[in-house]
């Protein structure tokens, strides 16, 4: 088998390729948008423990 | 066992979980692939298009399992009013619907070359489609009611409401006359499908499940903080920058 036949999926290339790039994009988003949420609570938190330091 | 219900040592036990599921994640993935794609023949009658069952089926596997974990933490969290229970079922959602989209997206690309059609209303893809409202409306009555705590309990009941969904789903194969085919797998004795396309799903689902696990404990440990910020350890964890 070589790579431009294995590319062609036996002519299902746009279905079998879609559903793969799909699904990767998908879960691709699902560990970024964590990751950056991540870093706002963290940004925010620390502010709110600045204002409230400041409060007291 | 109890201990780690609090949502102190959960979110420590999280941060030390999260490299080993997400290395592990990785390892299962990169073989699922590699399986599937290189090792796994092509089906006698769909011929290569076949490779789209090696993510169709797991994420759909995964649409209805992380639907039920979160239904059934939402009963955990209504019943004992545990707050780790509440905020596992608050991370469920966004992959849960992840996953329910996958499921519907590549059942869609590898319906139109098998079945002639993107979409058809039967059974099995109008349920599965139901599916994905119950999550996206789970989502929206948790963004839109404030405190955290109602939220949450909004969250469960409409979750509990809608497991009805969930054998509806499985069973729509059976129960009426679809085009969607009935399942392959999970036959006991008599799984109709070869080991050479087996034993990739299998791994692909399991790389699902481990991915699930990830995304989970990153989205907990934030919520976590969150929730807990009116607390000691928190202003100490943040202070600290872990």
């Amino acid at each position: 088998m070589n790579w431009s036949e294995f590319f062609a999926m036996g002519g299902y290339a746009f279905y079998v390729w879609g559903s793969y790039v799909f699904a990767a994009v998908v879960l691709f988003a699902n560990v970024i948008i964590p990751v950056y949420r991540g870093k706002s609570v963290m940004r925010m938190l620390r502010e709110f423990y600045r204002l409230k330091g400041k409060k007291q | 066992m109890y201990k780690y219900a609090s949502p102190k040592n959960f979110y420590s036990l999280a941060g030390k979980l999260i490299p080993w599921s997400v290395g592990l994640t990785a390892v299962l993935m990169l073989t699922g692939l590699y399986l599937g794609l290189f090792v796994a023949p092509p089906d006698y009658q769909q011929g290569e298009s076949v490779r789209i069952m090696f993510i169709h089926v797991p994420a759909a596997w995964m649409s209805m399992l992380v639907y039920v974990l979160m239904a059934g933490a939402g009963a955990v969290g209504l019943v004992w009013n545990i707050k780790l229970a509440e905020i596992f079922a608050g991370a469920c959602a966004p992959i849960g619907a992840s996953f329910t989209l996958i499921a519907l997206a590549t059942g869609s690309l590898w319906g139109k070359p098998m079945w002639g059609t993107w979409w058809a209303w039967d059974a099995r893809l109008t349920s599965e489609l139901i599916l994905l409202f119950l999550y996206i409306g789970f989502m929206a009555l948790e963004a839109s009611i404030d405190d955290p705590k109602r939220a949450a309990r909004a969250c469960a009941i409409l979750a509990l409401v809608g497991v009805v969904n969930i054998p509806i789903i499985h069973f729509s194969v059976e129960w009426w006359n679809t085009l969607h085919q009935p399942a392959s797998v999970g036959k006991i004795g008599t799984p109709s499908i070869h080991l050479s396309m087996l034993i990739p799903l299998l791994v692909m689902a399991g790389a699902f499940k481990l991915f699930f696990l990830t995304v989970t404990l990153m989205r907990m440990r934030y919520e976590i903080l969150m929730r807990e910020k009116h607390t000691v350890w928190v202003a100490d964890v943040v202070r600290a920058g872990r």
